[in-house]
């Protein structure tokens, strides 16, 4: 019998001969617009806020609310008079600091969630799972219980939330895992769980109504204190990842190959747990729990744009930033004074989460 | 040719104490040359180039790396969905700055680094989707746009098909011989390191190993001590060039067939 003989050619190695890249038709990454796509959102994220402006118990028309607006910001005019106190009162005291403080909340959530998911390389983290959250809570009502001032809140939160994370970082790397994804989302909430009882502890022995009503996730109270105690850490942090958002994409790959490629990774990442939890503390500090908003968000974002964190990482900030803007002021048109948000970011974070899960089965989530 | 970019001297690793992986395990590599790592499943292949590359601490000895070095591990997953162009670009984390974003430049080098291999039409394709070989190639084409001085490579045929295995082996040689490049590799075909290592160590286990020049090291008797199985060496001749090449006897399979004819 004789074999059968395939000619091997070796003299050409371009795979456009003869692999299997030349015949199988591929799909291109469907992002055609993902460049573009950062300032549409910018521009409806301005006209998202002008729109807020004018929702409410308290409804007025854009041109209206323009003109209380500009009366109220120029400081030279008198025409205020023309004004009834209502509209004065929404204009310059209710509206301006809430919307504010939601599209900014909405930012940092959006901006520290794909942070965490590029860094620990997977798409099934956000700042609640690994404990960052949990830790900013047990800060903050420790600051609310011991009667703190607003400063006093950002600063424990922020130092429960740097504790939190150091813990999940810690106890990985004692379970060898420092450099596996699924041992660090573990390791998360297993932190996660013990600050959150810690809060349950407090909150037992502490002011009960207080903390309850921070904690919920709510810009019900919002003024311009808070608007500036979230906006410092938020537009800083935001600007130091927004520098390192291709130094993110590099992390993504492991610590191996990082390494190889010539990057500091545990600089790199401590970086990043610092920002991420400069920013979330911040967050719930001023607005309590704000959930699945750093999950949900950075995937919506990587589905418009891609995984490439120089544009992802602008995308989902300010999808962030629409998202808890509109939710805010769903809550605000159906009920007067505002539901607490963060029960409905959760609401409608955890079926989207479900969909994105089913939709995204075979297309690499999970691999190692 | 006689610059030495890796040397290593009495090394030895152990995850817990006494119960060592390798010991005592010296050798120098010279720049531009191939250097292939030869050891049965579980004999510290991987471990050796995990301490060389400095991702764990040798437990005795010392390693001298000259160079900047890539790495291409045995299978190059990415958990996110990169484009081939963003997969090479990150080659260049070392000219750009920590704070700064690759230029026009860098792309270009990117680009002209995927044409070099003959994939640049890639480029706007998903990384992931691409076959074994092609991921091969990219890799290649991300370690030398990283202007790397040595390349290191966990068994960059084990998952790959004939076709594809040629094509890497080629590139393999013409990354050392045109480019210069050291190159390391671990492999579980003899045959692929007698076809292009310049020299090669096999590691017996303990502190056993065979290490000198390839035609040398690759011996039958040497290969029947590191695998347990006979091997022969063939010589011929094709289009007017003299080859030498391993081919494994198969004791049953062999007179099974014999008996069958």
């Amino acid at each position: 019998m004789t074999g059968m003989s395939l000619p091997i050619t070796t003299q050409d190695s371009n795979l456009k001969q003869g692999g299997s890249a030349a015949q199988t038709p591929r799909m291109l990454i469907p992002h055609k617009y993902a460049w573009t796509a950062p300032f549409l959102l910018a521009a409806a994220l301005l006209l998202a806020i002008v729109a807020s402006l004018c929702v409410g118990a308290y409804p007025m028309t854009p041109f209206h609310a323009a003109r209380v607006l500009l009366h109220l910001l120029w400081p030279f005019g008198h025409g205020l008079a023309q004004f009834n106190l209502k509209e004065i009162t929404v204009m310059k005291i209710i509206r301006p600091p809430r919307v504010l403080l939601a599209a900014l909340a909405g930012m940092g959530l959006g901006i520290s969630g794909t942070a965490l998911q590029g860094m620990m390389r997977n798409p099934l983290v956000g700042p609640d799972i690994v404990g960052v959250t949990s830790g900013a809570a047990f800060g903050g009502v420790v600051a609310i219980t011991l009667d703190l001032p607003p400063a006093g809140i950002i600063v424990l939160a922020f130092v429960g939330g740097l504790l939190a994370m150091a813990c999940t970082f810690g106890l990985a790397k004692l379970a060898h895992g420092g450099n596996n994804s699924m041992i660090l989302i573990l390791a998360g909430v297993f932190i996660g769980a013990l600050f959150l009882a810690l809060v349950g502890l407090v909150e037992f022995y502490g002011n009960v109504f207080r903390i309850r009503d921070w904690i919920i996730g709510s810009f019900v109270n919002a003024d311009w204190t808070k608007v500036a105690s979230i906006a410092i850490p938020t537009l800083f942090g935001g600007a130091v990842l927004m520098a390192l958002r291709w130094r993110m994409n590099l992390l993504s790959l492991g610590d191996m190959d990082a390494k190889q490629l010539g990057v500091n990774v545990s600089v790199l990442r401590w970086t990043v747990i610092a920002v991420v939890s400069l920013i979330v503390s911040a967050q719930v500090a001023v607005s309590g729990i704000v959930a699945w908003v750093g999950l949900v968000i950075p995937h919506c974002a990587r589905m418009l744009v891609g995984p490439d964190h120089r544009r992802l990482l602008p995308t989902a900030g300010l999808m962030g930033a629409l998202f808890v803007l509109g939710l805010d002021d769903l809550t605000r048109s159906i009920v007067h004074g505002g539901l607490p948000v963060g029960s409905l970011t959760a609401i409608v974070g955890t079926p989207t989460v479900c969909f994105l899960l089913w939709k995204s089965q075979g297309k690499g989530w999970g691999r190692e | 040719m006689s610059n030495t970019v890796i040397e290593f001297n009495n090394l030895g690793h152990a995850y817990r104490p006494g119960e060592w992986v390798f010991q005592n395990y010296s050798a120098a590599i010279q720049q531009g040359s191939i250097f292939a790592l030869l050891g049965p499943n579980g004999c510290g292949k991987t471990t050796l180039l995990k301490v060389l590359l400095g991702a764990l601490k040798p437990s005795t000895g010392s390693v001298v790396m000259d160079g900047r070095s890539a790495f291409v591990p045995q299978l190059f997953q990415v958990t996110f969905d990169y484009s081939v162009l963003d997969m090479v670009l990150m080659g260049r984390a070392r000219q750009v700055g920590l704070f700064s974003q690759p230029s026009v430049e860098d792309e270009e080098a990117a680009m002209a680094s995927l044409d070099r291999f003959g994939i640049a039409h890639f480029a706007r394709h998903p990384f992931h989707e691409l076959s074994g070989g092609e991921r091969q190639l990219v890799i290649f084409a991300r370690a030398l746009v990283s202007d790397a001085e040595i390349l290191i490579l966990d068994e960059p045929t084990s998952a790959l098909d004939l076709k594809n295995q040629i094509v890497v082996l080629d590139w393999i040689t013409r990354l050392s011989h045109q480019d210069g490049l050291t190159i390391l590799f671990t492999t579980h075909h003899p045959h692929h390191a007698l076809a292009v290592a310049d020299n090669a160590l096999l590691m017996l286990g303990g502190s056993n190993l065979v290490s000198g020049k390839a035609g040398d090291v690759l011996s039958e008797e040497n290969l029947r001590a590191l695998y347990g199985v006979d091997l022969k060496l063939l010589a011929f001749e094709h289009k007017g060039h003299s080859h030498e090449t391993l081919v494994p006897v198969l004791p049953y399979a062999s007179r099974a067939r014999q008996q069958a004819r």
